[in-house]
């Protein structure tokens, strides 16, 4: 009887994830990822290298450009940050965005309430009411998650849109100022209430909230025991509740701290860059969040990173529109990047093996 | 004698393991042919191959001397080969004949029950696998189960009859009857491989053995020719040594009691209907039953995982219903789950994660709100080492470790704490000689140290040898409690089947 001996390759799985290789891999994924783009750019009859050129120039051409990047990436880290936590407890909280504009909408009441208060008082008051507004904004989702077991992914989407409509009521209501020709958003705040820049550009204290948060989040994580509780429940929910954990105040507590991280983004917009509340405060931040939160594998520092990534990108899509492009692309190379992430994660856990079927395999 | 089914040099690979290596074996028509093996040793992934599930790197099959190639399943049952696995694969709102179909070409567009019906019926009758084809799968005892299962195989035609450990699930009188069962079909010229590690039964009821270890055939003997002694020593390696002797009966402190305890099943049924017990101190109280008779939910009422409707549960003379898992873990109390990995220990993180699952918050692991990596990494030190635990690497997930060695690594935990009351679940399923020796001996440690042990096992053999006295369960409730010393199997198994003395035939 023959065989034909065809070569196949089959995956074999990893005793132990390669650690170099979970840094390699997202590299080369994020790069096919741009190869991708390029194919797309190509076919719709753009030049590719001209048009990735304009967006690294943009991103990073200039004082102003790079400032820019950084400027964007500031929200999406706090955002980042605050899904991680979440999703390292597995609690698919989908609602950063929701949570930024409450955040936003809360620190822009203590600033247009308390307009007279010296900028020692209000910032911080102002910081406290965005951290709060986020944290309870998420907390909403959490009570049913933790006592009646209500799946928080639908409900803390859904209460984006309530978010973001109360603000929009706000803004185009009860809010709106009057010598603002009619244009949906609030009188500016006091100077009292503008966040401190750095050197002369745009990039505001909001940038050592985030690193700051980042450094917190790392140490939390991996030195004390509510990190520790967080992270068992994350892994096996059944071998924390036999350990004696209270499953249900941790997420509370950490729903609380993601939320209250995304409020914080939305505080610093309005007081870094905004200086009032305005329709559209957030273009999807809190959404990138979640890709963000994905391509760091939920790691601290590695969401400051990919965040500034994902600023770049944003920054580099604003100066391509002059080419003709819409800034939609960048929501395209964004779904690329995460698509082919995750696509290759694979093979940090599995190796591609050839074999030849029906002989015996050398060892 | 022709060989109806012989595999020959048959080689499989899996990443870091060598499963089989170059391992013959051949069945023939008319004869019970054991596998024995301990876990791990490669029956099951000999039988795999030969079922077609996987192909083999090397090595050949032969059907009646002539070569074949399985390409699936499907190959595998064209050519005779049909197999019974330990969990079942039925579908449970379907009728038996409707199972007994499943996946058959034959039926064609029309679909004539009450013809396949009579078949199965037939089938049924001729090899004495009593079971009602019109009777839905839910409806019968998991022995009846086992019997449509066998039967399906019957109906496709199988001539070699693989069976994974079947009487893991069944009580001793239907292990008896599976076993007549057996013969009759050898008799009818069909080649029956049974896999085991239990040497009892392959004494009971096989004619030839072959055993494994490590990968390897380390030979075929006839069971004539042959003793449990011998077997045991070519399945491990070495010889075993004897149960330590049993010591006296003590009756210290009462170290937990349970009064007419109610608890609902994860269905909302309730499966814990009235339930009280008593273990004082240094004695093990063995509960012996089949599987799904409440006592998952026995343990878990217990250790507070799981809430009690009506009843009490006093853990040294303070009452302790309904209190936190935390409050019990506190009380003293130790918790061997059935779910080893994933409720007992913490499958994606390393050593000292899950050696400090317990005490994290107190120090020297804790310091305040931190934690304290360092004292973590020599706890896990020291228990790796007093324990015997053998890791790769303390920081590796432990879901790479073997099963016995899981096992090790969770007692130690457990244990180390100086726990007053052990709740241990199935310690030893999965496990091979070796790790069931180890976990034996330390759980007669602990009961020497003046722990009361709750030991919760399907295996009559283990609970006749380590308890002091043995409860039997059946539906949620106790059906009696015996001293071990007066303690026969066979009441047992009547007691475990649900009928109590009284009602025995005389």
């Amino acid at each position: 009887m023959t065989r034909a001996a065809r070569l196949t390759v089959v995956l074999e799985k990893r005793l132990v994830p390669s650690r170099w290789l979970s840094f390699l891999i997202p590299t080369l994924s994020v790069i096919l990822a741009l190869l991708f783009g390029a194919l797309f750019l190509l076919l719709t009859g753009y030049d590719p290298v001209k048009i990735y050129g304009v967006m690294l120039t943009g991103a990073f051409g200039s004082k102003y450009g790079l400032s820019e990047t950084v400027v964007k990436s500031i929200p999406l880290m706090l955002t980042g940050l605050g899904v991680s936590i979440a999703f390292k407890m597995l609690l698919w909280n989908i609602g950063a965005e929701g949570q930024l504009y409450m955040g936003a909408f809360a620190a822009s009441w203590v600033a247009l309430s308390f307009s007279d208060a010296p900028s020692s008082v209000l910032l911080p008051a102002m910081f406290v009411a965005g951290f709060l507004g986020g944290a309870l904004w998420g907390l909403l989702p959490a009570l049913p998650r933790a006592y009646l077991g209500v799946n928080e992914v639908i409900t803390s989407l859904m209460l984006n849109y309530v978010a973001i409509l109360w603000v929009d009521y706000l803004v185009y209501g009860p809010w709106k100022d009057p010598h603002g020709f009619n244009f949906p958003l609030t009188a500016p705040f006091t100077p009292a209430a503008d966040l401190p820049t750095f050197l002369g550009t745009r990039i505001h204290l909001g940038l050592v909230f985030a690193l700051v948060a980042a450094a917190i989040l790392h140490v939390v994580l991996w030195r004390t025991r509510w990190g520790y509780e967080i992270r068992v429940i994350g892994e096996s929910p059944a071998a924390a509740r036999y350990a004696g954990m209270d499953i249900a105040r941790n997420i509370l507590l950490v729903m609380f701290l993601s939320g209250g991280l995304s409020g914080l983004a939305g505080m610093t917009e309005v007081a870094g860059i905004t200086h009032r509340l305005q329709h559209g405060i957030s273009p999807g931040y809190g959404y990138s969040a979640i890709i963000i939160a994905w391509l760091s594998k939920l790691n601290p520092w590695a969401t400051v990173l990919v965040s500034l990534l994902f600023g770049a990108l944003l920054v580099g899509g604003y100066s391509i529109q002059s080419s003709g492009l819409p800034a939609a692309t960048v929501s395209m190379l964004q779904g690329a990047i995460l698509f082919f992430v995750l696509g290759s994660e694979i093979l940090t856990r599995y190796r591609p093996v050839l074999v030849r079927r029906g002989e015996r395999r050398a060892n | 004698m022709q060989n109806l089914v012989e595999m020959r040099n048959i080689t499989k690979k899996f990443p870091g393991v060598l499963a089989n290596d170059q391992v013959s074996f051949a069945a023939r028509a008319g004869e019970i042919h054991a596998l024995l093996g301990e876990n791990g040793a490669g029956k099951s992934t000999l039988m795999s191959i030969l079922t077609g599930l996987y192909r083999p790197d090397a090595g050949e099959i032969f059907i009646d001397g002539r070569p074949v190639v399985f390409r699936s399943p499907r190959d595998a049952i064209k050519n005779g080969i049909g197999m019974v696995y330990q969990h079942f694969r039925l579908v449970s709102p379907f009728t038996v004949a409707e199972n007994v179909i499943l996946g058959l070409d034959e039926p064609g567009l029309i679909l004539r029950m009450p013809e396949i019906e009579n078949k199965v019926a037939a089938l049924s009758e001729s090899y004495g696998l009593k079971v009602d084809p019109k009777l839905k799968i839910w409806q019968l005892s998991v022995g009846e189960q086992q019997r449509v299962e066998i039967i399906k195989m019957l109906y496709r035609g199988a001539r070699v009859l693989i069976l994974d450990e079947p009487t893991a699930v069944l009580t001793p009188q239907e292990t008896k009857e599976l076993f007549v069962t057996l013969r009759r079909m050898a008799d009818r010229g069909h080649a029956v491989i049974f896999i085991t590690h239990k040497l009892h039964e392959v004494m009971a009821v096989a004619d030839r053995i072959t055993v494994l270890r490590g990968g390897r055939a380390v030979g075929t003997v006839e069971k004539k020719a042959t003793n449990p002694t011998e077997l045991a020593r070519m399945m491990v390696g070495r010889e075993i040594a004897p149960p330590p002797p049993r010591t006296e009966i003590p009756s210290g402190q009462k170290v937990l009691e349970l009064n007419n305890v109610q608890a609902m099943g994860d269905k909302g049924l309730l499966a814990l209907r009235g339930v009280s017990l008593t273990i004082h101190a240094g004695e093990i109280l063995g509960i012996a039953g089949v599987s799904g008779n409440g006592q998952k939910e026995l343990a878990e009422v217990i250790t507070g995982l799981r809430p009690v409707q009506s009843g009490k549960v006093l853990i040294k003379g303070q009452d302790y219903t309904n209190r936190s898992p935390r409050d019990i873990i506190e009380a003293g109390v130790s918790h061997v789950p059935e779910d080893r990995l994933g409720t007992g220990l913490i499958p994606g993180l390393g050593v000292p994660e899950n050696v400090i699952l317990k005490e994290y918050r107190r120090p020297p692991i804790s310091r305040g709100f931190f934690l304290n990596p360092r004292a973590a990494r020599e706890r896990s030190e020291e228990l790796v080492k007093r324990f015997q635990v053998k890791v790769a690497h303390l920081d590796l997930p432990v879901k790479l470790l073997s099963g016995g060695n899981l096992q090790r690594l969770l007692l130690a935990r457990e244990i180390s704490a100086q726990p007053s009351l052990i709740v241990a679940v199935y310690p030893v399923r999965g496990l091979d000689i070796g790790a069931t020796e180890a976990v034996h001996r330390l759980l007669l440690e602990q009961r020497a140290r003046g722990a009361g042990i709750l030991l919760i096992s399907e295996d009559l053999e283990e609970i006749l040898q380590l308890s002091d006295r043995i409860a039997v369960m059946y539906e949620g409730q106790i059906q009696g409690i015996l001293p071990a010393a007066e303690a026969h199997l066979e009441e047992i198994g009547l007691l475990m089947a649900g009928i109590k003395k009284e009602e025995q035939p005389a």
